[in-house]
């Protein structure tokens, strides 16, 4: 961690209009959640309805991506990652940082709302609030070390997050049972049905399975994304 | 040796004639430029005329919306169906998500680049107006998407003939598809060109469009949900598709057309529920275009 990094990075994230821009997608759900918290109907699928489908399922993605990628980037695309990398600081250092500042954003952006709308919707009940919350810290975790990855791989991190986010997991997940066991949502899925119960979150993929997997994209995409740094060669604009 | 300059003698300064010469040939005007610039932007959303790198990912776009054509109709053929497995309009929405992906990601390619790198002021030093700029970019794009969605109609429809099924009932399924296609050309794409004029940073137009389009309709699809799937009772929950481009157009469609079934089906509740429809979805269009034509106006 140095802490100048994360100012910068703090301040390149949320600073000017672009905090305010982030902050239309908690609302949003915590909008959706008191409409339909006074709705008479089936609480309980409503409730997964809106925070399996929409929160974990799409906002906690697009949340993600739009931070994993915006903390570094917007840098390599616009060229000021040169005056970062000139310092004398280790790229490793540089890259946990940012997954760092990555990582709180997406919880604060993310996961309070997420408790918050669970507990608008549901209450305390089944720890239903609880296990969605766990899913999407766990998940929103593994995305930003993911989407960082991506941004430092590839100039078109934001497409490529994407497809993954929605046509990997969503769409090819709904039709092949199989492509669950690689999805980042079904992994926070296992670690919320462990703590909270599988009264609260179903999961398709095994505890056993989704730890393993969560520890290896996320300290792989970290180390990956390290090295990748270290060898950055910025390219011109296409 | 060189002297400081006003130590040198006055009078030896020389003007060299080297050619120099006005340009005397045709001048081709405001309208050839405003077409030549919709062409090139016609052609760069699909990245031809740039490097081969940003070819791939339209390319690979327009193939995964071919493909799936052609696997239904090689299908159709080998299975010897009189009809094919399904509906022009709706393998359209059915393929919405991969079509919108390539609105989320040209769309920023076409207007944040130029001001990103401030070349829309050079553009406005020559003859074109702003309004002519808005109306080449908005018409390229809208063009770029016709054409993703046009080509596997096309690739459906010859299918289907050659396969000896139906002309007349195909014939008018491809025509409805087209209007279909037309409608999505316009209305999720003035939405997004708006949002891809309001940022210079690619990666970000990239995902507010995205984040647009697919909040918006998972946020209807749950409401449609939230009234419980009675078949007869959900008219209501269906005016939720106003609020995403996308779910309105196929809501139309379905309504105007009469197509689709299952209990899922979007529609436009009514001939009154079209109507307002068709009212949202050119307010849409045509406020966009008002709010790109204001946006443009002080670059």
């Amino acid at each position: 961690m140095n802490p100048t990094v994360a100012r910068l990075t703090l301040r390149g994230l949320l600073g000017r209009r672009r905090g305010a821009l982030l902050l239309v997608a908690p609302a949003l759900l915590l909008i959706v959640s008191a409409i339909a918290g006074r709705s008479n109907g089936d609480a309980h699928g409503l409730t997964v309805k809106i925070l399996g489908q929409l929160d974990l399922g799409t906002l906690t993605p697009i949340l993600g991506l739009v931070i994993g990628t915006g903390v570094i980037a917007t840098e390599i695309d616009d060229g000021s990652i040169v005056y970062l990398l000139a310092k004398p600081l280790p790229r490793w250092k540089i890259v946990t940082t940012k997954l760092a500042v990555a990582i709180g954003t997406t919880w604060v952006f993310a996961a309070v709302p997420t408790l918050l709308a669970g507990l608008l919707l549901y209450g305390t009940r089944d720890g239903v609030a609880l296990g969605y919350t766990v899913a999407v810290l766990v998940a929103g975790a593994a995305y930003s070390a993911l989407f960082l990855l991506l941004g430092v791989v590839t100039r078109h991190a934001v497409v490529a997050g994407l497809a993954y986010a929605l046509v990997w997991e969503s769409l090819i997940g709904n039709f092949v049972q199989g492509a669950r066991t690689l999805s980042v949502q079904q992994w926070g899925r296992a670690v919320a049905e462990a703590v909270a119960g599988d009264a609260a979150v179903g999961a398709d993929v095994s505890l056993g399975a989704a730890v393993p997997l969560l520890l290896v994209v996320t300290v792989g995409a970290s180390v990956l994304a390290s090295v990748k740094l270290a060898g950055l060669t910025l390219a011109a604009e296409e | 040796m060189t002297q400081p300059p006003d130590a040198r003698a006055a009078d030896t300064g020389v003007i060299h004639d080297i050619g120099y010469r006005g340009y005397t040939g045709p001048r081709l005007g405001r309208a050839h430029a405003t077409r030549s610039l919709f062409v090139q932007s016609l052609r760069a959303a699909y990245g031809l005329g740039r490097s081969g790198r940003s070819k791939v990912l339209p390319m690979l776009l327009l193939g995964v919306v071919t493909v799936p054509a052609v696997i239904y109709v090689a299908v159709a053929v080998y299975m010897k169906r009189d009809e094919l497995p399904v509906e022009y309009a709706g393998y359209l929405s059915d393929l919405g998500l991969v079509v919108s992906i390539f609105l989320a990601s040209q769309a920023p390619v076409l207007l944040s680049r130029d001001l990103r790198h401030h070349t829309v002021p050079l553009y406005f030093s020559r003859p074109i107006t702003r309004a002519d700029y808005v109306r080449a970019k908005f018409a390229a794009m809208a063009c770029a998407q016709l054409l993703l969605m046009a080509v596997p109609l096309l690739v459906l429809y010859t299918g289907a003939l050659l396969a000896g099924m139906d002309f007349g009932h195909n014939t008018g399924q491809f025509l409805d598809g087209l209007a279909a296609a037309v409608l999505y050309a316009l209305v999720p794409t003035s939405v997004a060109l708006v949002i891809a004029a309001a940022t210079p940073r690619r990666g970000f137009g990239v995902a507010a469009i995205m984040g647009y389009l697919v909040v918006s309709s998972t946020v209807a699809a749950v409401v449609v949900d939230m009234r419980g799937p009675s078949p007869g009772g959900s008219d209501a929950a269906q005016w939720t598709a106003l609020i995403s481009p996308n779910g309105l157009v196929e809501s139309l469609v379905n309504e105007v057309f009469d197509l689709g079934s299952g209990f899922d089906r979007r529609h436009a509740p009514g001939a009154f529920g079209a109507a307002v429809f068709a009212l949202v979805a050119v307010a849409m269009v045509a406020g966009s275009y008002r709010l790109l034509l204001r946006r443009y106006s002080r670059v």
